[in-house]
């Protein structure tokens, strides 16, 4: 599938939820789309073209993770993994097993992370892209699992790591078990580093809590987004605890940058292109 | 004094009770000594039946009493020589966080632990116990000088969590922990962690990764506080006796789930009733891991670590 063909089916869905939207919307959003930051507003098919960024403000949407998947790629060459394991209810949480279903429904997908092994301008690298669309991109068991097997994949196939982030923390649900899903990934980044292999975090809007206090913030390189919010905790909660306003721009990847947080802030018109860069100069042969 | 807390209401009247008859038997020229000692058989039984019903709510109370003991009482009664050492070498000295060397049956170690202040002031100076970046990354340098120098690190852990600051963010929060995470998993000494009080999120996983955890028997570890749970679950803090339970936080809870080593018992009715019983307690079981940890090499020791937290997990294939 092209990127066109994803246009074709977001048109025709979008289509019947226009009669829907109508009221909180201005303009219809299958065929135009309002920049939530600037208001300015264009028509779908060029948003998408452009990779989901404003043509005007550069104001980066929020992307699926198959969408990540169609632009980043060399076409064709992604294979996904793991796509069996699906989210039990440990804690057994009323209604959580169908929030699950009807996310996987909504994304197809079956967590909130996608991983698969691929080739960027003919290199072979391991990826995981998680999905803010479902379940918030929050971290439980299975999204701990398939990140770790990933990891482990590239630490078999001594390949590059590359993780494209975006997560509210750990999944309440889940209880504790979110919470060692932290150290487990961690554990399996630490042998894959071990090993001398490469990884790059890109972390996207948003990164916070326990995503971003584990594996987000552990690459070799850490890139972002522009705009992107990435923090430990969350704004609301450090105002009441510090009782004073905070900066318009807290916990952007711009302030994360100016704070010496961050290896670089890119485009996501650059990133295919930096990201193979970055691949390319840690090929071991060119070394 | 030893405060009591809600669910000991009964055994507290009982002992007002007891104590009065004392007086009285003191004062008076009546012989009640009986009739005390019968009470005192009630008080046992009466504390036997409260404390083997412990509600997770109730431990959650014993976790926060304002006298529970600290990293501190326990490494004054447990080890022998402590020197204290301070700073990250970057940006300062986080107090919320204190560690150094010391001597634990005539070998030296390290030892790492979240700090709370014992009054006011105190916690003000070591901001309750919940550190700032500087505060993990002292840890992890003094994880390193262990290494250097093959000593075993013993953790304690006791927080509500990494400190929610604008400084926090700034100077990075998130890296700090998830440094500590990753480089803990490849230290090739043995480190044992025990969670002493609370275990709050992933300010208290950052001195988790161990190849053994253990937890005295009213310590919490979880990835949200009660209060914070039932918030966002149920919108209403006030569910947070609820919360407590279905988030499954306690010691047994984490014993079942597989996700901890051993649980180390408090004397009755908590830590905070008898700390020199306590650190005996926690030495026992400290001195068993330290030696079951003690002759295997650095590369076992990684890969049981990885091993452990690789296994943590539920979920269908
Ligand atoms: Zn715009």
């Amino acid at each position: 599938m092209s990127i066109k063909d994803l246009f074709k089916t977001n048109k025709i869905k979008n289509k019947a939820r226009i009669s829907m939207k109508r009221e909180e919307h201005d303009v219809p959003e299958g065929i135009m789309t309002k920049c939530p930051d600037c208001r300015h507003v264009e028509l779908t098919k060029d948003l998408m073209k452009g990779l989901k960024v404003c043509s005007k403000c550069d104001h980066h949407y929020k992307m699926t993770a198959q969408e990540r998947v169609e632009i980043f790629f060399d076409e064709g060459t992604f294979k996904s993994l793991d796509d069996h394991l699906v989210s039990i209810n440990p804690l057994e949480f009323p209604s959580y097993i169908e929030k699950i279903q009807s996310d996987i429904k909504k994304t197809g997908l079956n967590e909130a992370v996608l991983t698969g092994i691929g080739e960027l301008d003919g290199e072979q690298i391991v990826v995981a892209i998680m999905d803010s669309h479902f379940r918030m991109g929050s971290m439980g068991s299975v999204v701990g699992e398939k990140i770790t097997r990933a990891i482990e994949k590239a630490t078999e196939l001594s390949a590059p790591f590359i993780i494209f982030t975006a997560s509210g923390g750990a999944r309440m649900q889940e209880g504790v078990l979110s919470l060692m899903q932290m150290a487990k990934t961690s554990v399996a980044l630490q042998r894959h580093s071990a090993e001398g292999h490469l990884f790059i975090s890109i972390m996207t809007h948003p990164t916070t809590g326990g995503v971003s206090a584990s594996f987000a913030s552990l690459g070799d390189i850490n890139l972002a987004e522009p705009k992107a919010l990435i923090g430990f905790a969350g704004r609301r909660v450090i105002e009441q605890t510090v009782r004073e306003k905070l900066p318009e721009d807290f916990q952007t990847a711009e302030f994360l940058l100016a704070h010496g947080q961050l290896d670089a802030v890119v485009n996501r018109k650059d990133m295919r292109k930096t990201v193979s860069t970055i691949v390319k100069l840690h090929v071991k042969e060119a070394q | 004094m030893v405060k009591y807390l809600p669910f000991e209401a009964p055994l507290m009247q009982l002992r007002e009770k007891i104590n009065e008859l004392k007086e009285f038997t003191a004062n008076a020229d009546v012989d009640m000594s009986k009739e005390i000692s019968q009470l005192e058989d009630r008080f046992s039984k009466l504390a036997k039946e409260i404390y083997d019903n412990i509600q997770p709510w109730d431990r959650v109370q014993i976790a926060r009493h304002p006298e529970r003991p600290t990293t501190k009482d326990y490494i004054n009664a447990i080890f022998d020589d402590f020197i204290e050492f301070h700073g990250d070498r970057n940006f300062g000295d986080d107090e919320a966080i204190i560690g150094g060397i010391a001597s634990f049956e005539g070998r030296p170690i390290t030892i790492i632990g979240h700090q709370r202040g014992k009054d006011t002031k105190e916690n003000i100076r070591r901001n309750f116990g919940m550190p700032h970046p500087e505060g993990y990354r002292k840890a992890l340098r003094l994880m390193k000088q262990a290494e250097k120098f093959s000593r075993p690190i013993i953790c304690m852990i006791d927080t509500k969590g990494a400190y929610p600051g604008k400084a926090a963010e700034q100077r990075g929060q998130s890296e700090a922990i998830a440094r500590n995470l990753f480089e803990m998993a490849g230290l090739k000494v043995p480190v044992i962690s025990i969670v002493i009080g609370e275990g709050g999120s992933g300010g208290a996983l950052a001195l988790c990764v161990a190849n053994q955890i253990h937890m005295l028997e009213n310590a919490t570890l979880s990835v949200i506080s009660p209060e914070g749970a039932a918030s966002i679950l149920w919108k209403d803090a006030t569910l947070a006796q609820k919360a407590a339970e279905a988030m499954r936080i306690t010691a047994p809870n984490l014993k079942e789930m597989e996700i901890i080593d051993e649980i180390i018992p408090e004397v009755l009715g908590g830590a905070h009733n008898d700390v020199v019983q306590q650190a005996l307690n926690m030495k026992m079981v400290l001195s068993d891991s330290l030696e079951k940890l003690k002759n295997i090499p650095a590369d076992e020791l990684i890969e049981n670590r990885y091993n452990k937290f690789r296994a943590i997990g539920v979920y269908t294939e």
